[in-house]
């Protein structure tokens, strides 16, 4: 940080201290709502969903073999392979879009092309595993499920329509090697590391389970009265697979990868857990921003509305996972479902700063189209959602 | 004199590639230019699409991980 900037962030907080009026009744209703909120998230998601989660997207950073995905990103590759791999590698690959943007470049410049490149770049930070957990445990999990599936669906649109509308110029590409991490060989096999992932999943699942229904009958119930007993045998069975399968440096590795997630994203997630309850409250409790503001631009699921929350989302910048409590504050103000789905869609795929980038990697014009296809599917996916969701 | 090159956007795992490349020259007591490379351009002319990447005398040596220090050291001597 520069001097002058740490002395204009002195200002600023100065000036938030002198001029905000903390003692009017609003501000702090919403202060306090914004702790609320805050408390919320640590007594309902973190323990149950997010500590598993974190697991999770450790393990599959440290387990799953990047290479055998990459290559399936090469020029010589097939292409209806590139672009079903994009569009679900997501959930791989990519956790922060600092690792999505030199991957898109790659294969944008030297690998498949366009159409594979923006497919990643529209489905990468909706489906990996950490944002659709949070998603559906928060929001519900209809609108995670449609945030999965219209993420995936919709980036083989917007890949097939790029590659489409520039198909002369992609032949302009410089294709070159692509540098693909060593696979390092391990002693375990397919079927171990797929077992090992589906135990950690079900334990994700079976931790997370929500009570049902009162006077519900049948299997749900009885489930959630065991479940600890269930989690419990669960991470025996873990234990066991760790201590058997699993070499010490592995393990190492795998709880040093899952920190260092913990490390990128808990904090900014507090910290929008915290804006979003300042600016919007809990649901069923206003806040800062009055909820007929909210209402009248993204509420129902009219056209205007899904159009406004892809546009928005568009050039908002949305740390990871910070969408999810900032969308759970416009929820419970009045926003529509539909407008919902099409900002989680439009929202954490673009934002200004990576139109930037995008820009300064494939051009103005490109980079205008593919924002346009992406604001405009989203308006569809919001509609259709909204549509379906209110039959 | 080795050149090294550190490819990564500003990710909190590039810096701490660029934290051991530091100490890995400074154990050795070699005379290297560690150079931080946040150029989209330059990291996908280099052929690394996952970063943070490792890149000495022009020559990739790691991508996609953060290598031990005891590895950099082989590189760079």
């Amino acid at each position: 940080m520069k001097e002058w900037q740490k002395l204009a962030l002195v200002i600023l907080v100065f000036l938030g201290a002198y001029v905000i009026p903390w003692g009017s009744p609003i501000i702090r209703q919403s202060g306090l709502e914004a702790f609320l909120m805050l408390q919320e998230y640590a007594r309902e998601h973190v323990l149950t969903c997010l500590v598993p989660a974190f697991f999770i997207a450790g393990a599959i950073a440290v387990f799953v073999s990047q290479t055998a995905v990459l290559k399936y990103f090469g020029a010589t590759a097939a292409k209806i392979l590139s672009y079903s791999v994009a569009s679900v590698s997501g959930s791989v690959l990519a956790v922060c879009s600092c690792t999505v943007l030199p991957l898109f470049a790659g294969i944008y410049s030297r690998g498949a092309g366009i159409g594979p490149a923006t497919a990643f770049l529209y489905s990468g930070p909706a489906i990996n595993v950490l944002a659709i957990v949070l998603t559906a445990r928060v929001l519900g999990w209809q609108l995670g499920l449609a945030r999965a599936i219209g993420a995936v669906v919709f980036a083989v649109i917007t890949g097939l329509l790029m590659a489409f509308i520039f198909r002369t110029e992609d032949t302009a590409r410089t294709t070159g090697a692509l540098y693909l991490p060593d696979d390092a060989g391990t002693q375990r096999t397919l079927l171990q590391e797929a077992s090992f992932m589906l135990v950690l999943v079900l334990i994700l699942i079976v931790a997370a389970f929500a009570r049902p229904s009162e006077g519900s009958h049948g299997l749900w119930p009885a489930l959630f009265t065991a479940k600890w007993y269930i989690t419990g045998g669960l991470l025996v069975v873990l234990a066991w697979m760790l201590a058997q399968w699993f070499r010490k440096e592995d393990r190492i590795e795998w709880v040093q990868s899952t920190w260092g997630f913990v490390k990128q994203i808990l904090p900014l997630l507090g910290a929008g857990v915290l804006v979003a309850g300042f600016m919007l409250g809990r649901p069923g409790h206003p806040a800062l921003i009055p909820e007929q503001y909210i209402h009248a631009l993204v509420g129902g699921n009219s056209l205007g509305a899904n159009l406004f929350a892809s546009v928005a989302g568009a050039f908002m910048y949305f740390a990871t996972l910070t969408e999810v409590p900032i969308l759970q504050g416009l929820i419970g103000a009045g926003m529509g479902k539909g407008p919902a789905l099409a900002l989680l869609l439009a929202g954490p795929a673009l934002s200004l700063p990576n139109m930037l980038v995008i820009g300064s990697v494939m051009g103005v014009k490109k980079t205008v189209t593919f924002c346009s296809i992406v604001v405009i599917l989203s308006t569809i996916a919001g509609m259709t959602y909204g549509w379906i969701a209110g039959l | 004199m080795k050149q090294i090159e550190v490819l990564g956007m500003g990710c909190p795992k590039c810096n701490q590639l660029e934290d051991r490349v530091r100490q890995a020259v400074k154990e050795l007591g070699i005379e290297a230019e560690v150079v931080k490379v946040k150029d989209i351009k330059v990291i996908t002319d280099y052929g690394v699409i996952i970063t943070p990447a490792l890149v000495v005398d022009g020559v990739v040596k790691a991508a996609g991980k953060i290598p031990k220090i005891e590895e950099i050291k082989t590189w760079i001597t």
